[in-house]
């Protein structure tokens, strides 16, 4: 289980000796073992997912021979990927070409860390949380471009270029979606001294604590509905799917960046597409649909609220399935989008990115700002 | 110091779980059978025309350059918005002057169509 942060700073603060301050750190590793277990049946979970609705919008049934229903056929092609024959080009950069992925995967991997599943189940309370997704999600395209150069194939050049200015492009939209969000004013009407610190509101804790107290109507999608609206598109495209899939159009660049990877650096590419959908549904579940609150507004709060506080574990558990449900909403969503729409070309994206995003989510900020401070 | 304990832990793992994973083909190194065929770069069955580290497209770098001026400006942000209680109406204004240099610089680039056709 996970264990509630509280209680290990109690046990740091009952710490004399420096043995204990060595073992403390080290009690991290449950929780984050945790985590990577999450993620791994959560991204297990997306591929059937994806695949079954997939067959489901082109009228065709899914997987269905490896496993019950198909369930483990992500494990069985994972398998199958880990026994291919690992090709390095003839004369591309190997340190490069092998470094690439793992860039990727890991700075997907590292944004997990301040996505609150319930109160205190949170691995990072950091104050800058979401900044930290911000700045690690810029690491990606590094991981692009070194696939696209270190293959020494002129379409995978392209294509890892290509990747590089989408993801760059529509990371502005995204942090400006992302800022609107966490400006905060708490204006006391005396002058008073508020009984929180008010100063590092980039937690994620906070965003999701300032979303619970109307239930339903106190979700950010209400009160920013523009840069919910900016956010879906931009992390769409951060996440290269379809319709912003043009590096790996098939059509056009063979596979982009991927094109000469086999086996399991090829799994690698396939995992941070997935990965990097999951924490980018997290996020638009923390940030704008009230993260772990049970948001139906007027259902007898206080008999839930006596089951929360008595059986802890009880509630923490229905914090991560609410938490969960609308990820998975918004999972359904976006593998939807990408089964329905067509393709952009790469100028029509890259406009949409600097000519329409940028200005609309600015112009979202600049009207968040204004509005806090006529309440003044 | 101890929030970020679990990010360096964190951090370990997954470098951990990514090179274990890039690691493990040479597990299976021994019955690996390349030729130059397979070795060589993919283009629709054809020998590669040329090099691959040919010229490219200065709009890419072009791009680059904006999205770093845009970022450091996003980052510049970040302090203000978080703040903008205890600064009131003088520190919006300030960070309006400073929205207002870069808008014109967006406008001036627009116009010039350094952000066309890409």
């Amino acid at each position: 289980m996970i264990i509630d942060t509280t209680e290990v700073q109690t046990i740091n603060s009952f710490s004399t000796s420096g043995f204990f301050k060595e073992v403390y750190g080290l009690i991290w590793i449950i929780p984050i073992l945790t985590l990577i277990l999450e993620i791994t049946i959560g991204v297990l979970v997306i591929v059937w997912l994806e695949r079954e609705i997939s067959a489901a919008i082109q009228q065709r049934i899914g997987p269905e021979y490896a496993g019950p229903l198909g369930i483990l056929q992500a494990i069985a092609d994972g398998t199958k990927l880990l026994l291919k024959e690992d090709l390095l080009p003839s004369r591309g950069d190997i340190r490069l070409f092998s470094v690439g992925p793992s860039i990727a995967v890991i700075s997907v991997l590292l944004s997990y860390l301040v996505i609150p599943f319930g109160y205190r189940l949170v691995l990072a309370d950091l104050g800058i949380g979401v900044f930290l997704w911000i700045a690690i999600s810029s690491i990606a395209p590094i991981g692009l471009l070194m696939s696209g150069y270190g293959s020494n194939n002129k379409y995978s050049f392209s294509g890892g270029l290509r990747a590089a200015a989408q993801s760059i492009s529509y990371e502005i939209p995204l942090t400006l979606c992302v800022l609107s969000i966490s400006l905060r004013l708490e204006i006391g009407r005396n002058d008073q001294v508020l009984p929180y610190d008010s100063d590092l509101d980039s937690s994620t804790v906070d965003i999701v604590e300032a979303q619970s107290k109307y239930g339903f109507w106190g979700w950010n999608l209400w009160r920013q509905p523009i840069g919910f609206l900016v956010f879906l598109i931009s992390s769409l495209a951060e996440c290269e799917r379809l319709p912003f899939d043009l590096p790996e159009a098939e059509e056009e660049l063979v596979a982009g960046y991927q094109t000469e990877y086999s086996g399991i650096k090829y799994a690698l590419f396939y995992l941070a597409s997935y990965l990097n959908l999951l924490v980018s549904s997290l996020f638009v579940t923390v940030l704008y649909l009230g993260g772990w609150n049970f948001s139906i507004p007027y259902i007898p709060i206080p008999e839930l609220f006596r089951i929360n506080q008595m059986a802890g574990i009880f509630g923490m558990t229905i914090d991560i399935f609410i938490t969960l449900a609308k990820a998975y909403l918004f999972l359904f969503i976006s593998i939807t989008t990408r089964w329905t729409l067509p393709r952009m070309r790469i100028d029509q994206l890259l406009n949409l990115g600097w000519k329409f995003l940028l200005p609309i989510s600015l112009g979202n900020l600049l009207l968040t700002t204004s509005s806090q401070l006529v309440s003044l | 110091m101890s929030e970020f304990a679990p990010i360096f832990i964190y951090l370990g793992f997954s470098l951990l779980v990514s090179l274990i994973l890039v690691g493990l083909p040479f597990l299976f190194f021994a019955n690996s059978s390349t030729y130059p065929e397979k070795l060589s770069a993919y283009e629709c069955g054809f020998d590669p025309f040329g090099d691959a580290r040919s010229r490219f497209d200065i709009r890419f770098y072009l791009v680059s350059i904006l999205f770093i001026i845009f970022d450091l400006e996003v980052t510049f942000f970040f302090p203000w918005a978080i703040s903008l209680n205890k600064i009131d109406l003088f520190g919006f204004w300030s960070m309006m002057a400073f929205l207002l240099i870069l808008t014109i610089g967006f406008l001036y680039e627009w116009k010039r169509g350094a952000l066309d056709w890409e």
